[in-house]
């Protein structure tokens, strides 16, 4: 049996694991490192539940090589925000009643998050479209469309105040 | 009072207790990635187990060879029916009263079948090790048409009791019949089918499809050899009785195991059995020593781990000319696939099937159920339902679709002309039930105006005639539901599983500051116990929610209960809670009155608080009192403020609701886009708002899955054809609309606070409503019904056969 | 569904990559974003000894627009083509496919020269790049070779790509005027049921048609290029007869299979309906 060792910058912090080249990034994340926030729904990269964000791109961690991601920088739902200071998504979801089992949501918030990165006034169609790669079996979606546009107005109500307070200055 | 008090509706706002739409306790661990699920457990030394399973529907398996297997690095132990045979675990009692293989016992008799557990030190070392045990299959005739199960020359199944006459629920006619269930009057309802002035007659197929929550099935055994002490991680549903069968199958004693349901990534019924993988990952871990992972993946869930539905329903519906119905006849062919496995309470092998007369007063109604055994996965739960509901609001919405058709009659009249009328509750049913309460044409009638139901047939018509002109090639489905179920199982005299009473539980503890926990029976899977049991309680103790703490799913330390499925939560633990919370409230009087030096009586219950009647100044808190609970010398009463209720319903709650959907439908694709989608749900009182809302829009989802295209379809040869989800249909956010939710609130009499349990409601009424717009659509070109599930091939068949393309 | 062991290789280089490939010979894949390889390997319908991974070849990753024609390294990912705003200028029924491809997830990492190398006839890349009359590059031990997409699929999970090869690039024309990319699916993440790529073009009197392509996607084992109704569209116009005499012809030269998308009569009848809607959404768009 191979074995190499790779190194991930995970959730801003870099470690280094040894592996079989085989090892899906999943289960390196889930077993090797501990990191349990993304989940194992589908297996076949249908249901986003493994969601992670690889280099600013949202990608499904069961398919992919852990080998594949040496030297990435990934970010997990354990990276967005903190018991002291929630990720916005995090407490729009709460907010919005955007979750029920838990199972799909940090796949979820990890996705709506690269979306509002990219597109930080989506509509709902657009939050529709955008978060297509991951299933939910609860909520049917309508709440948590609601909570990414939440989010999306609070981020930008936020920095509007931002730019109307430096301008004032 | 000081101008600072709080008043009373202040107070009542801060215990967020009944009808407040509060924010979820649950969510911070599970938007932070914090949830903890079977897969998340990892043990000390742990091991993980494998299935090698069965590429065959039907053959017998002539031999099995792990010694390839064995001699790879990392695998410690291939077990095998033989190995489980001396311990009397290669078979295991099923919930409907039969046997299953945990391991193939010289056959397997479905595609995906457990024939070999491999155990090893990682999954990619169990995984590889599969791929290297031979098995060697003689290959049998395989039977998947139920209908053919009886037929000369068909295959025998159930080789084990193929001569036994009699089964778990009566006599079999045949080694692949399981059993014949006889509700209601034949020979009366076959008489007004004789006379009627007017019959319809149809086949309702409700497909076979398959819970699939987004977390698959799984299980962690650890066997303490030293302390003789068995743990088991698990996905399940009910816990205790999961406790008591392990205790049952393995010997050890029930005080030494201990069954931990940590947070489950939705059930829907799914999780309710128990499977082979739970039983290897025990018997693995007490070979070894080391605890035994078991996750399936997603294929071994679709393929082996309980189905729903499959059920052919033959009806007949007696009526006047002018629409009254007269009587109703029904004869279920159930495929049960290998092993009858549904997970019904045991008196009711088809569930509670015989709801189906639904929401209208019909006199005089027979119902037959025949379970039939096929080559198919075992199961037949109850998918976001409660035990066969769903099969039976199908069955009669779309008899009364077809009924109306016959009649040449607007659909929604001729509900408005059948339902039960609001007098006539408590209503026993031709079949047997007793409807709690319900208010059926109010709530119909709100449902009919919302959706401005005249405007809406008067824009079909427009559209019939613009198609029929070549201006569109579009159709408009209006469709309709009013759904009665019935939930809350049950009372014990005639509700049990594997003997077990369906009753339920809650035990609270009161703490000296005054905050508490409260510890219940069931287990929530997403529908948000730690928030709504702590809602009810906050009412009925008058301690804020946001200070109880719920706990569920631990035996050693949760009171006994039946679990969580069906809606029975909320309709029997949560009674439960208030119950218990009532005992409390009755010794804090005693205490409070003892801290004011007045008479028991001569306090009253206040929002938090005891007042002295006619005295409102002088009050003691439910804080105040719980502190003295603990720290006063109170004669004869007991320190501390404690209770524990167990709840035996004295009736199921039958919760309805009235949805209406419409949906445009494309005749040369079949694609379909709905339009608008409105749901009415009465599920008595409401605990949460938020939280009813959520659990709609979830349903509806599923419904919306099920009557679009989610099936689990299988080949002549028994081979699974839809065992991915790129084939099994879960829709995402794209294809999901927007939902309309409203309500009436019709309390039951008989729970202590009136709720009926509401989160398989939008999954009953849900999917004859979407079916209901399909065959709607097509309902002046001639169409009587069409089987679901209406993917785009099938809605384009239908209008193929309407001559919609010539 | 856990892949088999394998070798994991990382080449910097295309020529790197191409001795690995010599080397391993038949025991060796190419990997890309391997959306369609990683899947096969869980299931161990495929068991490659060795993985060759192209994703540090920075030689591969671009996109280029010189002299009216588009240069698309292998290694593009769908979402850096569906982003390319002089692309979507300039051949927008690129992005108009791309986001009709799996789900977002998918298009970060899939690959377009994944989506029309490895055959796979539910792939919408194969189809859209007969009908832009696309050439692939193909880089072997002998050298560089083209092969036009037109001529390059031979079955399903069969091309003119030898084993021993990289498809390295892509080049097409740009496309000015109208056009679709329309496709029935169950859901967002499927396959098609159905799929047409049309690109049309007015003649300078502004109502004739100068310029007709149609390919179609998972109607045949192969993608297939409509050229006898291309031919038509361009020599009738673009009328509502000569519309169903192409939308005729198209379906007269598919050959799609029963399967849980449906039986083909109906598979027929909904190509036609699509077809017959990408060419008049594409004239539309003239």
């Amino acid at each position: 049996m191979t074995t190499t060792t790779i190194t991930l910058n995970v959730n801003g912090k870099s470690v280094e694991t040894t592996i079989e080249p085989r090892e899906l990034l999943i289960h390196v994340l889930r077993d090797r490192l501990d990191i349990t926030g993304p989940h194992i729904g589908c297996e076949t990269s249908h249901c986003g539940a493994c969601t992670v964000d690889i280099d600013g791109r949202s990608v499904k961690a069961c398919t992919l090589f852990a080998v594949q991601a040496q030297g990435s920088d990934i970010t997990t739902i354990e990276g967005l925000g903190d018991p002291d200071k929630l990720h916005v998504l995090q407490e729009q979801f709460k907010e919005h009643h955007g979750l029920q089992c838990g199972f799909c949501t940090p796949g979820m918030i990890t996705r709506a998050h690269r979306l509002l990165q990219e597109n930080p006034n989506p509509t709902e169609e657009d939050v529709r479209f955008g978060i297509a790669g991951n299933l939910c079996r609860c909520t049917g979606y309508q709440n948590i469309v609601k909570a990414v546009l939440a989010a999306a107005s609070e981020i930008n109500g936020a920095a509007d105040k931002e730019a109307t307070r430096e301008s004032a200055a | 009072m000081s101008a600072s008090a709080p008043t009373m509706k202040e107070r009542q706002a801060a215990l967020k207790g009944l009808g407040t739409s509060r924010k979820r306790v649950e969510d911070a661990r599970f938007t932070q990635g914090k949830g903890n699920y079977v897969d998340d457990i990892k043990l000390p030394g742990m091991l993980y187990g494998d299935f090698v399973r069965s590429q065959h529907a039907h053959a017998y398996v002539k031999s099995i060879d792990t010694s390839a297997a064995l001699a790879l690095p990392g695998v410690i132990a291939v077990l095998t029916a033989k190995d489980l045979e001396p311990l009397n675990l290669h078979w295991m009692p099923t919930l409907a009263g039969d046997k299953q293989m945990v391991l193939a016992d010289g056959k397997v008799l479905f595609q995906g079948q457990e024939v070999a557990f491999v155990v090893a030190e990682s999954r990619y070392i169990a995984a590889d090790a599969i791929d290297l045990v031979q098995v060697e299959y003689e290959e049998l005739q395989v039977l998947v048409d139920p209908f053919k199960a009886e037929l000369p020359g068909a295959p025998v199944l159930r080789e084990d009791i193929a001569d036994a006459t009699e089964g778990a629920h009566g006599p079999r006619r045949h080694p692949n019949h399981i059993f014949t269930w006889e509700m209601g009057e034949k020979e009366a309802t076959e008489s007004i089918l004789d006379s009627a002035p007017v019959v319809a007659e149809e086949m309702v197929y409700y497909h076979r499809t398959h819970p699939c929550p987004l977390e698959t099935c799984g299980s962690v055994a650890s066997m303490d050899k030293v302390n003789g002490k068995l743990t088991l991680y698990g996905t399940f549903q009910a816990p205790h009785v999961v406790r008591t069968v392990a205790s049952l199958l393995s010997g050890i004693a029930e005080h030494n195991i201990r069954v931990v349901s940590p947070d489950i990534g939705g059930g829907f019924g799914n999780k309710v059995g128990v499977y082979p993988g739970y039983v290897c990952s025990i018997v693995a871990s007490i070979v070894t020593g080391l605890p035994v992972k078991w996750v399936e993946d997603r294929m071994e869930n679709l393929m082996s781990t309980a189905f729903a539905r499959d059920y052919w329903m033959q009806g007949k519906i007696a009526a006047t000319e002018d629409g009254k119905i007269l009587g109703l006849w029904c004869h279920t062919t159930a495929d049960h696939g290998a092993f009858d496995a549904c997970a019904d309470p045991t008196k009711f092998p088809a569930g509670f099937m015989n709801i189906c007369t639904g929401s209208y007063d019909i006199g005089t109604a027979y119902l037959a159920v025949d379970g039939i055994y096929t080559n198919k996965a075992p199961g037949g739960v109850a998918y976001r339902c409660s035990f066969r509901v769903t099969e039976a609001a199908y069955f009669i919405e779309r008899m009364i679709e077809v009924l109306a058709i016959k009649l040449n009659m607007d659909a929604a009249e001729l509900r408005l002309k059948n339902f039960i009328r609001k007098e006539q509750f408590p209503y026993h049913s031709a079949l047997g039930w007793e409807y709690d309460s319900g208010d059926y044409h109010t709530a119909w009638n709100k449902a009919l105006e919302a959706v401005k139901y005249t405007e809406l047939r008067a824009e079909q018509a427009e559209k019939v005639k613009a198609f029929k002109a070549g201006e569109t090639r579009q159709l408009m489905g209006i469709g309709l539901c009013h759904f009665t179920e019935i939930v809350g199982a049950g009372p014990v005299k005639n509700c049990d599983i594997l003997g077990m009473g369906m009753f339920d539980s809650c035990e609270i503890r009161i703490h000296p500051t005054g905050s508490a926990i409260a510890r219940l029976g069931t287990i929530s899977q997403g529908q948000g116990h730690a928030t709504t049991f702590a809602q009810i309680l906050a009412s009925e103790i008058g301690i804020p929610a946001d200070d109880i703490t719920i706990e569920e799913g631990d035996t050693d330390t949760a009171p006994y209960g039946l679990g969580t499925y069906g809606s029975r939560s909320t309709p029997v633990a949560g009674a439960a809670t208030a119950m218990a919370g009532r005992k409390i409230r009755a010794k804090a009087q005693m205490i409070a009155a003892y801290l004011l030096e007045v008479h028991d009586n001569d306090v009253e219950w206040e929002v938090d608080r005891f007042v002295v009647k006619g005295a409102p100044e002088r009050f003691k808190t439910m804080q105040e009192i719980a502190y003295a609970s603990y720290n006063q010398a109170i004669p004869g009463v007991e320190p501390g403020l404690e209770a524990v209720s167990y709840y035996d319903p004295p009736n199921m709650t039958y919760p309805f609701g009235a949805y209406i959907c419409v949906m445009d439908i494309d005749v040369d694709t079949g694609t379909t886009s709905i339009r608008q989608f409105y749901a009415l749900d009465d599920c008595g009182t409401r605990i949460n708002p938020m939280i009813i809302e959520g659990q709609v829009h979830g349903g509806l989802t599923e419904a919306l899955a099920i009557a679009l295209g989610q099936e689990i379809a299988y080949d002549e040869l028994g081979n699974v054809k839809t065992g991915t989800l790129m084939d099994f249909f879960i829709p995402t956010a794209w294809e999901t609309p927007n939902y309309t939710t409203d309500y009436t609130e019709t309390p039951s009499p008989h729970h202590p606070i009136g709720a009926k349990g509401v989160g398989e409601s939008p999954n009953v009424g849900g999917v004859p409503c979407f079916s209901n717009a399909i065959n709607d659509a097509f309902r002046p070109f001639g169409l009587t019904h069409t089987h679901m599930p209406h993917d785009h091939w099938r809605i384009w068949q239908t209008a193929n056969k309407l001559g919609l393309h010539d | 569904m856990i892949p088999g062991t394998f070798e994991y290789h990382q080449p910097d280089t295309v020529q790197a990559a191409l001795a690995l490939l010599n080397e391993l010979g038949d025991d060796a894949r190419v990997l890309a974003g391997g959306h369609s390889l990683i899947p096969m390997m869980k299931l161990r319908l495929a068991m490659p000894e060795h993985l060759i991974d192209l994703r540090l070849i920075n030689d591969l990753k671009f996109i280029r627009i010189e002299s009216e024609m588009v240069h698309v390294g292998a290694m593009t990912t769908q979402h850096e083509l569906i982003d390319h705003a002089e692309l979507a200028q300039r051949v927008p029924i690129i992005r108009e496919t791309s986001l009709q491809i799996g789900d977002p997830q998918i298009r970060y990492q899939g690959t377009i020269g994944g989506n029309v190398a490895n055959g796979d006839p539910g792939n919408d890349m194969p189809g859209l790049m007969q009908c832009l009359d696309a050439t692939f590059t193909l880089l072997g031990a002998d050298g560089e070779r083209e092969v036009p997409a037109r001529e390059f699929y031979e079955a399903a999970y069969f091309t003119a790509r030898d084993d021993m090869e990289i498809l390295t690039s892509i080049r097409f024309p740009v496309s000015s005027g109208g056009y679709a990319y329309e496709k029935q699916k169950r859901k967002i993440g499927d396959y098609a049921t159905a799929a047409a790529a049309v690109l049309l073009r007015k003649a300078d009197d502004g109502s004739s048609c100068a310029f007709a392509s149609i390919a179609m996607t998972n109607l045949a084992d192969t993608p297939i290029y409509c050229e006898d109704a291309s031919q038509l569209l361009q020599d009738q116009g673009v009328t509502d007869s000569s519309i169903e005499a192409a939308v005729d012809s198209c379906i007269a030269s598919i050959e799609p299979v029963d399967d849980n998308r449906g039986p083909v009569e109906f598979k027929k009848h909904a190509a036609a309906q699509i077809t017959r809607r990408a060419i008049k959404t594409a004239w539309s768009r003239t």
